[in-house]
């Protein structure tokens, strides 16, 4: 009997402790020597082991900082509006519109196709579109819409942000749709019956049992955009910044103490606006 | 002890020479042994080149493995890997901060056979008796150490030199004349409001801030005391008005790698912007009308060298110096000025051009005939001649060098500030 038990726990421990080993190695291990090294010094060209506030001191302390949280948490916002609203739309037409099996898979496949290529070059592929000689600004100048190129189109914040939602619109469409297919048709009709529009089925029944489909979407797209570094280069020309661009910019100059301390700060508040996100949704209870 | 120390080298090739050393007991003859050498060389991309690595197979005998690394990586390698190199391809300005380690051996002049052919920008830093010496770190200054273990730079001549000169070039500003239509002679156009959008700038920082001093030196609004070592006051003053300009709107983009810079100028996103001679020429190679417009205020300049591990010794030693002594015998020097740079030994790099490629690539001639690079692309026509004239008149107008600065970190952070405003 008590060999029995020991042997139980046993086995437990065995069977979690490939996983648990996996997460050590490759997730704490990593995040643990990022969080150690936040705290290091740093010259021109050699990293100097020791316990110094300065990188957080010199985070904390300069304006610059704040803008640049302020703006990528701005970029966050705005992709996920965007992205929220045409993955609903996207996955609400695959799941209640669409009538076959056949067709949704069928389209469905049809939404992942241009994922089949590079994520950079479908970025890049924007920059000749929306350039000052671009496709975009000759066929609004033949269509006699402007007379002058359009400027903004490239290298602002608008490029960036319709590379982020082209790029990132599919991680809110998948979960979202996953949730939606899980609705028992019935719910619907029964709203139907009981004389609702259809507007109030979809904001008293389908919306409140997508949301743990809304939240994974979310937190996909809001942990993909703050930690991005590539799309704000390229599509801002160099003339936006965002966290991930601070980090990039200190690891080229061999200032990896103070890229920790600014990628431990950033791991903070993704995981600070990941905690608010689950409050309102228990997404296991849910699922 | 030759052979023990190439078996640390790579397993195989030890293996084989321990094997080669049992069938042959006997001393074996230099030339057969070299060819056992593997000199491993890591830089920037611009001189690391395959083709020389071939040549020096043929020529000399031995390995010479290549690895390319941008700038920054060059620097940290240089001072905190010296187990990993043989000879580091490094900048003047990465001298400065990689000597003092101690991680570089000094080179015996007497041993280099042309050393009295180098030009003198890299021995008194004159280019000419009457020449002027640019700002910044001008590669003379710390091109000599007081001795074989020194650790600090000669203000003069010593035998003893830190980095043998193999390829420098002067920059300036691209532009482009069709979308421009009129004479641009001044770093100022830069920042001219008439360009409002159409204006780039390198983010690299050590680099973009010499071509933002040249502009505000050329605007009128900054005097500087060493562009290539500014105070804070001149750094924050020199930010402060690019970042006007850059609130303003006069900035299109900023580049970072040589393809943008490459790709932004051809598709008239921008038609100024400071810009490396290689570019333009990829610029024009696709039939668009790109100038490296020299300027009244002269250039900012460049210029890299060969540099020996402290860990070199004996066969891998002699290996080195063989191979620098064939790096300005003339065949380097011809491949790289046939490419728009310059080599320290100009006159044994003529043998290896053609006449028509010597008076238009040094001489500012008009090419009697097409120019080709040596990898087939034409780079000018006949009647063409280079944008800013010869060897002289380009290298001798040169404003600055490359440089690090003693209040490097600030400036970098101000720069961070800068492409965050």
């Amino acid at each position: 009997m008590r060999a029995g038990e020991t042997n139980r726990h046993l086995t437990g421990w065995l069977l979690a402790s490939p996983l648990t080993l996996v997460l050590i190695f490759f997730l704490v291990l990593p995040i643990a020597m990022i969080v150690i090294v936040s705290f290091w010094q740093a010259t021109e060209f050699s990293i100097i082991p020791a316990f110094s506030w300065e990188n957080y001191d010199f985070l904390f302390g300069s304006p610059v900082t704040y803008r640049v949280f302020g703006n990528t948490i701005k970029y966050a916002l705005i992709v996920w509006v965007f992205t929220l609203a045409i993955g609903f739309t996207v996955a609400y037409f695959l799941a209640f519109h669409v009538r076959t099996q056949t067709w949704q898979i069928a389209l469905f496949l049809l939404c992942t196709i241009p994922f089949w290529t590079s994520n950079i070059i479908r970025m890049i592929s924007w920059i000749p579109f929306l350039g000052r000689n671009g496709l975009a600004n000759s066929a609004l100048i033949s269509a006699g819409i402007v007379d002058e190129p359009v400027e903004w189109l490239l290298y602002s914040d608008f490029s960036v942000i319709l590379a982020f939602v082209h790029l990132y619109t599919l991680f809110m469409v998948v979960p979202i749709f996953n949730t939606m297919m899980r609705i028992d048709k019935s719910l619907i009709e029964a709203a139907y019956d009981g004389g609702a529009s259809g507007f109030q089925t979809l904001t008293n029944v389908i919306i409140p049992l997508c949301k743990p489909g809304i939240m994974i979407g979310t937190i996909f797209v809001v942990t993909l955009v703050m930690g991005d570094f590539v799309t704000v280069r390229f599509m801002s020309g160099s003339q936006s910044a965002n966290v991930g661009r601070l980090i990039q910019n200190d690891i080229a100059l061999l200032q990896y103490p103070s890229a920790s301390a600014t990628a431990v700060v950033l791991l903070i508040t993704v995981l600070m606006v990941i905690g608010i996100l689950l409050r309102f949704v228990d997404i296991r209870k849910e699922l | 002890m030759t052979t023990k120390k190439l078996s640390r080298r790579g397993l195989l090739k030890g293996a084989a020479a321990a094997g080669a050393a049992t069938a042959f007991p006997a001393p074996m003859i230099w030339a057969q042994n070299i060819k056992d050498v593997t000199l491993r060389q890591f830089g920037t991309g611009v001189s690391n080149l395959n083709e020389v690595a071939q040549k020096v197979k043929e020529d000399l005998g031995f390995t010479l493995e290549m690895t390319a690394l941008d700038s920054d990586a060059v620097t940290q390698r240089a001072a905190t890997q010296p187990g990993s190199f043989d000879i580091a391809d490094i900048e003047y300005w990465i001298c400065k901060k990689v000597w003092p380690t101690g991680n570089l051996q000094a080179m015996d002049v007497s041993k280099i056979k042309n050393y009295d052919k180098i030009v003198g920008i890299f021995k008194d830093g004159k280019l000419t008796p009457e020449s002027t010496i640019a700002q910044g770190t001008a590669p003379h200054t710390v091109g000599f150490t007081d001795g074989p273990d020194g650790t600090t730079f000669a203000d003069e001549q010593t035998n003893w030199m830190t980095l043998i000169p193999t390829i420098y070039n002067a920059d300036t500003l691209g532009i482009r004349p069709d979308l421009i239509g009129r004479p641009i002679e001044t770093w100022a156009e830069l920042l001219n409001p008439e360009f409002k959008g159409k204006a780039s700038i390198l983010d690299i920082s050590s680099i973009g801030i010499m071509d933002a001093a040249m502009v505000c030196e050329a605007m009128g609004e900054i005097q500087y005391g060493d562009k290539g070592n500014m105070t804070r006051e001149e750094i924050d003053k020199t930010m402060a008005i690019f970042t006007e300009a850059k609130r303003n709107g006069q900035f299109r983009a900023f580049w970072k790698t040589f393809d943008e810079s490459v790709n932004l100028m051809a598709s008239g996103e921008v038609v100024i912007q400071s810009m490396w001679s290689p570019a333009i020429t990829a610029v024009k190679s696709r039939g668009i009308d790109c100038v490296y417009q020299p300027l009244k205020e002269g250039y900012r300049s460049w210029g890299g060298g060969i540099g020996l591990s402290k860990n070199l010794s004996g066969l891998e030693l002699d290996a080195a110096y063989e191979y620098i002594n064939w790096y300005l015998d003339g065949w380097v020097g011809g491949f790289l000025m046939r490419q728009g740079y310059y080599s320290a030994v100009p006159e044994t790099s003529k043998n290896f051009m053609s006449e028509n490629e010597w008076g238009y690539w040094f001489e500012g001639k008009e090419a009697t005939d097409t120019i080709t690079n040596p990898f087939g692309d034409a780079m000018a026509q006949a009647g063409e001649v280079r944008d800013g004239g010869s060897f002289e008149e380009r290298m001798g107008s040169v404003a600055c060098w490359n440089a690090v600065m003693d209040e490097n970190q600030y400036m970098v952070r101000k720069w961070n500030e800068f492409i965050a405003a």
